[in-house]
């Protein structure tokens, strides 16, 4: 099967809903002749032209509340929000306007719109370009939220995510963009809600979104060299979240590693664990065990930055961890 | 030639009957408030009729607005029905939201009133994609974006304006000063020109008598119809009055303002007497005709209070629905095409 970058599936996504559907429309900071600093709509303004790949004014919450009202009316939106750490920015427009509209309405009001956004540290950009904020949109109601893993999660869940009829937030991994995997020439969409088992397993689950998905998957390497069985599962979207298919990892396997790059407490591994505690406890082997970035601003230094996120190394220490437990109990 | 030269009696009476419904819902929400009948509290309009019916009688029902708190005058005004807005007052299904948005976000997308909105100058973003869409799918329709003094303190106005020039947008701000923001006087909160702040984008400013209709439609008519032929975005200063305080259960309000200012600005400012006054005195009703018209808002108000305190409250199966708005089942594309 071909290869091509996570930024070409991103870009091949939005191309093939945009002609699909002419209501489609990109806007953002720098999308069009300069396709974003990542360079992940190159092109795309020379098919389609500029009043459909659109340059704002640096006007986040300005540019994110016309695309909640152009939505509203009839067209669908897709925003390109430069850096994930800009959610703050946009807050009052995502969670009070674009979440709520159908909902306060009664359902005659609805917000097919899609915001483009990141995640990740270990760039050396500091703490206010590398934090991976899902926790924060998806603790509201009326907000979807997907979290690709590969150029093929990417382009996949781009194309459901334009065609959903709700507000729908995509974190992408800044440290993934020109990173390359098979990718079919064929139309293929990925639907919201069904995680997906990338490593069959039997002795502990790791449980993982986005960028944290390929450090389950190079853990869960190491440890089948050592005869330890891990299932590896990749969410793809906080919300709808898959819980049955977590929670059947989880029976099967009595033990489980949650990893997500957001910051640790109040986060995202918080809720799938506490979710696991509620309903799978009387399978558990072990305590349910989570990863996160830690809870400090991430620092510039790199002799700093790297101790803040997950690494393989440390997801196979925790794995021995409560295997160890396992041993001690004899079973 | 004033746009008014075209308008019957007919179109007069209404907007003095528009007026007067406004009034009337009013009075009868406040009095749902201090009777201890309606949920919650709300944000009355009166005082400040003639700037949604002035506006609102400019507009067809493809033409959207977005309101605010105080949002009661607009949506009357839009088009909508005293039954369904008394109920979403008091949290009935039959509302206009089914009861989940309350006095705060009515929203009657059929008469084009994509909602109030409960973030002061929140739908700014909204009023504005509601008219860039129109740009992209080249249709007429116009947006009104109304809010209050209040909203000229927030960032997102100028954010959004700045583009709606950049990219002539077929959007009219409509900026009520009704001058006080909560329970402070505008002058302690926005510095300088209000109107030079739109017009620093290029925006054409206006300002208007917000007590009087006639003028109020006047200078609507010409901008909206400017607006259709892609002359906007324009912005409207309306300058008014809100008789009631910042919402029902602001009762003593001297600290803020006097009596006396109250009592003139109902005595010898009030928009439905300023408009029956001139009605009578063009010929064109008598006192007769404008007290049967009151008394018929009246009975209405009163059969639709009385509908809405009996109707139903939605049952408690409602209250995970519309969470999401559903999403047809998608599967890749055979080379259709949706328009």
């Amino acid at each position: 099967m071909r290869e091509i970058s996570f930024a070409q599936a991103v870009n091949e996504a939005i191309a093939e809903e945009m002609r699909r559907d002419p209501n489609v429309f990109l806007m953002g900071e720098d999308v069009a002749e300069a396709g974003t600093p990542f360079k992940v709509l190159s092109g795309l303004v020379e098919e389609f032209g500029s009043k459909r790949v659109l340059d704002t004014p640096i006007s986040e919450p300005g540019f994110v509340g016309i695309a909640v009202g152009a939505a509203l009316t009839g067209t669908r939106p897709i925003v390109d929000l430069m850096f994930g750490d800009f959610l703050f920015l946009v807050m009052d427009q995502i969670a009070n306007q674009a979440a709520k509209q159908h909902y306060m309405s009664g359902g005659k009001l609805s917000v097919p719109m899609v915001l483009r956004t990141n995640l990740g540290a270990t760039r050396r950009s500091a703490a206010q370009h590398s934090q991976s904020l899902q926790a924060l949109v998806a603790h509201i109601p009326g907000l979807k939220v997907a979290m690709p893993s590969s150029p093929y999660e990417a382009k996949g869940l781009m194309k459901t995510a334009i065609r959903d009829n709700n507000p729908v937030v995509i974190f992408e991994d800044k440290l993934m963009y020109q990173a390359k995997g098979e990718v079919p020439e064929e139309e293929y969409l990925i639907p919201f809600g069904q995680a997906n088992i990338l490593r069959a397993g039997t002795d502990i689950s790791l449980i993982a979104t986005s960028s944290m998905v390929q450090v389950a998957e190079e853990a869960a390497q190491t440890l089948a060299a050592e005869g330890i069985a891990a299932e590896v599962i990749d969410v793809r979207t906080l919300n709808p979240l898959d819980e049955e298919t977590l929670l059947n990892s989880v029976k099967k396997t009595s033990r489980v590693i949650i990893l997500d790059e957001g910051h640790q407490s109040y986060g995202v591994t918080a809720e799938i664990a506490g979710r696991i505690s509620e309903k799978a406890f009387y399978y558990l082997d072990a305590p349910v065990s989570r990863m996160g970035a830690m809870d400090v601003p991430i620092p510039f230094s790199p002799a700093l930055e790297d101790l803040t996120v997950p690494n393989p190394q440390g997801v196979v220490a925790k794995a021995h961890e409560l295997m160890q437990g396992a041993q001690a109990y004899g079973t | 030639m004033s746009s008014q030269d075209e308008l019957s009696r007919d179109d007069f009476l209404r907007m003095y009957s528009q007026m007067v419904r406004i009034r009337t819902f009013e009075d009868n929400a406040n009095k749902l408030y201090l009777s201890a009948k309606m949920p919650g509290l709300t944000h009355m309009y009166s005082g400040q009729e003639a700037v949604a019916v002035g506006i609102c009688e400019t507009l067809t029902s493809e033409d959207s607005i977005t309101s605010t708190h105080r949002g009661h005058g607009h949506c009357v005004a839009k088009g909508a029905n005293f039954k369904e807005m008394f109920c979403e007052l008091l949290g009935k299904e039959e509302g206009y939201c089914r009861g989940k948005g309350g006095s705060m976000h009515i929203a009657d997308q059929a008469n084009g009133n994509l909602g109030a909105n409960a973030i002061v100058g929140g739908s700014a973003g909204i009023a504005t994609g509601a008219a860039f869409s129109a740009k992209y799918q080249e249709r007429d329709d116009v947006t009104v974006c109304f809010f209050g003094d209040g909203a000229l303190g927030q960032g997102l106005l100028y954010e959004v304006m700045n583009m709606a020039s950049l990219w002539s947008l077929p959007v009219i701000y409509a900026c009520e000063n009704n001058l006080y923001g909560e329970y402070t006087p505008v002058e302690e909160m926005a510095a300088g020109s209000l109107i030079a702040r739109a017009e620093a984008f290029g925006i054409e400013a206006f300002e208007v008598d917000g007590q009087d209709v006639r003028a109020v439609y006047d200078l609507a008519q010409t901008l909206v119809s400017r607006a259709r032929q892609g002359e906007g975005p324009f912005f409207v200063l309306l300058n008014t009055y809100r008789y009631h305080g910042h919402h029902v259960g602001d009762i003593n309000r001297e600290y803020y303002r006097s009596k006396e200012e109250e009592k003139y600005w109902k005595d010898e400012r009030d928009p439905i007497t300023l408009m029956g006054d001139w009605l009578i005195a063009e010929g064109m009703a008598d006192d007769e005709e404008l007290t049967a018209v009151r008394d018929k808002i009246r009975a209405e108000a009163k059969e639709a209070v009385d509908y809405a305190l009996d109707a139903a409250y939605p049952p408690e199966s409602e209250v995970d629905q519309h969470v999401f708005a559903a999403t047809p089942a998608s599967s890749p594309s055979q080379g259709e095409h949706h328009a």
